[in-house]
């Protein structure tokens, strides 16, 4: 790697713009992701996340404006660039007719490791799939594909991700669970793009949040900088009350993510 | 990013191979229509055909089997609709491997899943009385212009497969392929049609398909019949790659 990479943001782009037949999508975004980060892009349907990502990960061309990831222009060198990243689409892109061993291994084997089968063996078990590993996708629940989503997306460890809305469709348990492989990613240095219409997933994950609206950034910050752009604090007294989450994850939720206000049994206290 | 062509296409392969071994109902609902034709045409209307041959199962299968590569490249067009639609095309679009090489898994594929059928409806027509004293030579002449004829519609198959928005989309364009074998000389001999109908029969390529095969099975000297087919299954497969691949430009940047 050269310093000029290693300087460079893991993702920068400039005046964007893309437009479907008449539709104007993306009307000049302009972000950077620094190194490491986790960057999360805010916004409603149709405010075109999805088309953003799929530009920086080499699968639409842009009209105009540049992007580059980890230092590549994605037009010029989008090969480079498909070196660096992987991409966790909108829907679990997973083979369903293959087990999720199987899944891992085909991914190993494409991205030309040397020991695929150790590789797939090693994620299933951080992301406890071990006793999953040899049953067909289609048997899976939705937070097991999404789970073995992420783990295909991680293997050969790419310096960037992008994650488009991961969490959309899951129960709130298998949410926490992405959200916890997420989380851990960003701690292994790698550069994590999100994408959600969920506020508190990006309250949750972000290190900088930005908010695209009908195809521009309109702000973008980390949490304190945003909750800033809000006039004078009002201060309220509310009795806290738990969360109808608080009460579901206490009622159902395993051990592994155990709320505060419940005990072992998952009792209320 | 050709340098991992050969092997990345060899991985993509043995997955959707893999597929095809996992569904095999696949494989036989694609050779029971063919069959069912066969059973009709030589046990109900067969007795009262006169095509000037001894044995009209020898005369039919030829047709028989071109109807059997319709029938099986829908599902070509249904896989590859699969993949698109479950985002694992975008998935391996954004993966640092030769990209061509997901489109050809998908042709290979086929190729393999046609050939398997194309077995098994011979096979069947074996247990109904068909013999052939053809030799190797024969037999190899006509699974190359069976291999030709899959590949020219398997290519075809893939523009539906790339673009379509239903599933039923996606294997639909199927059904007109699989009437042309009747406006041909795959059942009868095309002197009894009407003219206008003879002149369309004699002119489209299931016949020149067809009759090439059965001289070759039935032993009789292959006239111009053979060229003329393989102009047509070259011409097509040429024509449908264009489009096709024009078809996944426009998917992929």
């Amino acid at each position: 790697m050269r310093t000029d990479q290693v300087l460079s943001p893991a993702i920068h782009v400039r005046g964007l713009t893309k437009s479907y037949q008449k539709l104007e999508v993306l009307r000049g975004v302009d972000l950077e992701v620094e190194r490491g980060s986790i960057f999360a892009l805010l916004g409603s349907n149709g405010a075109g996340k999805t088309t953003l990502v799929k530009i920086l990960s080499t699968l639409l061309k842009a009209d105009g404006g540049t992007a580059a990831v980890n230092g590549f222009d994605v037009a010029t060198r989008a090969a480079r660039v498909r070196d660096c990243i992987s991409l966790t689409g909108q829907f679990a892109a997973v083979d369903e007719i293959l087990s999720g061993r199987e899944n891992l291994v085909l991914v190993a084997r494409l991205r030309h490791l040397r020991d695929p089968g150790g590789v797939a063996d090693q994620l299933l078990s951080r992301f406890s799939l071990s006793e999953a590993a040899g049953r067909k996708v289609s048997t899976y629940s939705g937070g097991m594909r999404r789970r073995l989503d992420i783990a295909m997306s991680l293997i050969g460890n790419p310096p960037v991700i992008f994650l488009d809305e991961p969490t959309t469709g899951l129960d709130p348990e298998a949410r926490l669970e992405v959200w916890q492989a997420i989380k851990e990613l960003a701690r292994n240095g790698t550069t994590v793009l999100l994408t959600t219409q969920y506020l508190d997933e990006a309250e949750q994950l972000a290190d900088r949040i930005a908010i695209l609206h009908e195809g521009r950034i309109l702000v973008n910050g980390t949490l304190a900088q945003l909750k800033k752009l809000l006039p004078t604090v009002t201060i309220e007294y509310v009795e806290k009350q738990p969360t109808l989450e608080d009460v579901f994850l206490a009622l159902v939720g395993t051990g592994a993510h155990q709320r505060p206000g419940t005990n072992r049994e998952g009792q209320l206290q | 990013m050709t340098r991992h062509f050969v092997g990345d296409t060899v991985i993509l392969l043995g997955r959707s191979l893999r597929h095809i071994t996992r569904s095999l109902d696949t494989i036989i609902t694609t050779t029971i229509m063919p069959i069912m034709f066969m059973l009709l045409f030589v046990y109900v209307f067969g007795g009262a055909i006169n095509t000037g041959t001894e044995s009209y199962i020898s005369y039919l299968l030829p047709g028989i089997l071109l109807i059997t590569v319709a029938s099986g490249i829908a599902y070509t067009a249904f896989r590859l609709f699969l993949d698109m639609k479950s985002g694992i095309f975008e998935r391996f679009q954004s993966m640092p491997i030769a990209r061509s090489s997901v489109l050809w898994a998908h042709v290979l594929t086929s190729l393999v899943a046609n050939m398997i059928s194309l077995v098994v409806v011979v096979l069947v027509a074996v247990l109904m009385g068909f013999r052939s004293g053809a030799g190797v030579l024969d037999w190899l002449a006509v699974a190359g212009i069976l291999m030709l004829f899959t590949l020219a519609l398997t290519w075809i198959a893939v523009i539906p497969g790339l673009t379509a928005k239903t599933p039923d989309g996606a294997s639909a364009f199927s059904y007109p392929l699989l009437f042309l074998p009747f406006v041909s000389s795959a059942f009868v001999p095309t002197e009894t049609m009407p003219g206008p109908v003879r002149a369309f029969a004699e002119h489209q390529p299931v016949t020149s398909i067809v009759n090439a095969i059965r001289d070759l099975l039935t032993q009789q000297p292959v006239g111009a019949d053979i060229w003329i087919a393989l102009v047509w299954c070259v011409g097509i497969l040429v024509v449908a790659y264009l489009f096709a691949m024009a078809a996944y430009r426009r998917k992929i940047a």
